[in-house]
């Protein structure tokens, strides 16, 4: 499988007070035709802003200071504004974490869709409308030809989001950046929205950046994992590996603080202490302010990918001597 | 063009802008719960304010000739409005009290007895017609005032707010500039300098009223900017000009209404203090209080002008400040959680 989207060594910067802080570093990904990568972390590890910098968008005063964004080749980076307007939405989409403010309140739904559809190709409103109904129907929105005509108010979130899932689609694009996309709703519906973004993702043969916390979600959809850590990917790995073997120190305390797979009847086991603020990341490993492995190396020395297997790396002196040694 | 010809065709203009805001307000749900709602709840108010547009725009439609029986060789060739056709031409030499048959001073019998149901002035020109062309000259003050300084407000607040940076920057400081000078003194300064005209008096009232609302689109506009359907627009490959236009301004016209009502009594009342200080619109009811207020210290004295002239002032100001209170209850988000 060809690649359809090569990150390389990008890097994110954003201004501390004085400083200028890279709070995405030297991220590498790749996602292939049709495949579903998730890329996973706490909060402020720097997910989001990875996927904004592949669609060009990072907030002011942040900006990409290094690195690459091919999509299907080409430079994304590099390319005119124009151009690039054309890449958002009609070849890649993406979906936010807020289904509640993510539709302009004062404009029907039927109408936002119909316009993401008229930016970029020259059908009629009847036929964009046509299409709307039948992606509203496509996504699970009961009653589609009375929906089109509501406002957002009118709709519940879970509805909302299929609403901005049916707009992301329209336009039938390569890639989908999905930014958390169930956080906000509650569990039923979240299963239901997965299931609705499973279906629909391979139907339409699209890849899937999907950015999330969640492992249960990555279990569902994701056929490869990325687990990101203050700015840095630590380990990539194919879901069945990461979920059963995964080598990362930071991995493997998060896969056990899961409450699914954790014993029952003793307490949670989590990880000591929180993530550090960008200003304040160590030198070295990242991680090592939390490791229980940690040792000498681990503070100087920031720890090159190992290869652990089949389409399995992670960043790990621990493991990076043992590989050594063995 | 003679200057009836352009007022008749501002006429035409607002029925016909009148008509498309009907049409847009039915086609609109938001918008027509809106004004049921309002409507539900001032009734009186939207009356009497249409009272006042009513005789407004009757003043405002105007035709040469058709002189009546009274007619004099001057008014033969000068326009008359509908309101001076039907109420004007009753001209006494001096004062007269309501509904008199003789002169209030030497009791000399009137040309029009019985028919100055407010009195007459000093000139002797009817107070209950001068009150009426009040009503087209608050009017215009209001609305030619907020048409000119509405839209400079939206153009520097949303592009301010929007864009940030370098003209956020230069924005700020004029606002900030204009702020830091007393707005009387202000206002004054520029009408001496651009001569005595209404729309003189409108532009000068414009300059220095548009800050306080381009404060507020501009911080409106900040928060918008940063909503996701926002940001939604932009990975859907959506134009700056475009997300402006389509996802910021909509959003900003409850504002807009709000402002434009509430702004519109404001600047009614700086004319009428304009005209008590002597730069303010010929025939507003400010200048009508101005004339009068020497009137007071008469013996007997003479109430009937200062009276017509206040309380056609106070009624519009009233039911039009009942209006915007109501419309902000009806259009602010903030407020408008109670409503659903």
């Amino acid at each position: 499988m060809s690649a359809l989207l090569e990150i390389a060594g990008l890097t994110v910067r954003f201004p501390v007070g004085d400083l200028d802080v890279p709070v995405v570093d030297s991220v590498g990904l790749t996602i292939a035709r049709g495949e579903v990568l998730a890329l996973v972390g706490e909060s402020g590890c720097g997910k989001s802003m990875t996927a904004l910098s592949v669609m060009r968008l990072v907030p002011k005063p942040g900006r990409i200071s290094a690195g690459s964004v091919k999509f299907e080749g080409r430079e994304l980076l590099e390319l005119p504004v124009a151009a690039m307007r054309h890449v958002r939405g009609a070849e890649i989409a993406m979906i936010f974490q807020e289904p509640m403010t993510s539709l302009n309140p004062v404009i029907r739904v039927g109408d936002q869709v119909v316009e993401a559809i008229r930016l970029h190709e020259s059908v009629t409103r009847g036929a964009a409308l046509d299409r709307c109904r039948e992606l509203f129907a496509r996504v699970g929105i009961p009653d589609p030809d009375a929906r089109v005509r509501s406002y957002p108010h009118e709709l519940s979130g879970g509805l909302k989001q299929r609403v901005m899932i049916a707009m992301a689609l329209s336009t039938r694009p390569k890639l989908l950046i999905a930014d958390e996309p169930t956080t906000a709703l509650d569990v039923t519906i979240q299963a239901q929205i997965l299931r609705v973004l499973r279906d629909l993702q391979r139907e339409f043969g699209m890849a899937v950046l999907l950015i999330t916390h969640d492992f249960g979600i990555v279990n569902e959809l994701a056929d490869r994992v990325a687990v990101m850590y203050a700015g840095r990917i630590i380990e990539t790995a194919p879901r069945k590996t990461i979920l059963t073997a995964a080598r990362h120190p930071y991995t493997r305390g998060l896969l056990r603080s899961m409450p699914a797979l954790a014993p029952r009847g003793q307490r949670l086991p989590e990880i000591a202490g929180v993530v550090p603020s960008p200003a304040a990341w160590p030198a070295g490993c990242r991680f090592s302010t939390r490791c229980d492995e940690v040792f000498e190396r681990c503070l100087r020395e920031v720890p090159g990918p190992t290869v652990m297997g089949e389409g399995h790396h992670a960043c790990c002196h621990a493991l990076s001597t043992q590989g050594a040694r063995a | 063009m003679e200057s009836h010809v352009v007022s008749n065709w501002v006429v035409v203009a607002l029925g016909l802008a009148s008509l498309a805001a009907i049409v847009l307000v039915r086609r609109s749900r938001i918008w027509s719960d809106a004004f049921v709602q309002l409507w539900r709840r001032r009734r009186l108010a939207l009356f009497v304010a249409g009272i006042y547009v009513g005789i407004a725009l009757l003043d405002s439609v105007a035709w040469v000739g058709g002189a009546d029986g009274n007619a004099d060789a001057v008014s033969v060739h000068e326009s008359r409005s509908v309101i001076d056709r039907l109420f004007g031409g009753n001209q006494e030499r001096s004062y007269s009290a309501p509904f008199a048959d003789v002169e209030f001073y030497g009791a000399q019998p009137l040309a029009h007895p019985g028919s100055h149901i407010l009195g007459t002035d000093l000139i002797g020109r009817d107070v209950f017609y001068l009150a009426l062309k009040g009503a087209r000259v608050a009017l215009l003050i209001g609305g030619l005032t907020s048409l000119l300084a509405i839209p400079l407000a939206l153009l520097f607040g949303v592009s301010a707010g929007y864009f940030g940076g370098r003209i956020d920057t230069v924005v700020f400081f004029v606002m900030s500039t204009l702020a830091s000078m007393p707005g009387l003194l202000l206002l004054i300064a520029l009408i001496m300098v651009m001569g005595k005209s209404t729309f003189a008096v409108c532009v000068a009232l414009a300059v220095t009223g548009w800050v306080g609302f381009c404060r507020i689109a501009r911080g409106e506009t900040l928060k918008l900017r940063e909503l996701e359907y926002v940001s939604a627009a932009r990975a859907l490959g959506v134009s700056e000009l475009q997300i402006v236009m389509r996802h910021i301004l909509p959003n900003l016209m409850h504002l807009v209404i709000i402002t434009f009502v509430l702004m519109f009594s404001g600047l009614v009342l700086s004319e009428a203090i304009l005209s008590w200080l002597g730069i303010g619109v010929d025939g507003s009811w400010g200048q009508m209080i101005d004339q009068a207020r020497n009137e007071l210290s008469r013996d007997p004295i003479v109430w009937w002008n200062i009276s017509a002239a206040g309380i056609a002032l106070f009624g519009l100001i009233l039911a039009v400040n009942f209006i915007g209170d109501a419309l902000r209850d009806v259009l602010d988000p903030r407020t408008l959680q109670g409503n659903e």
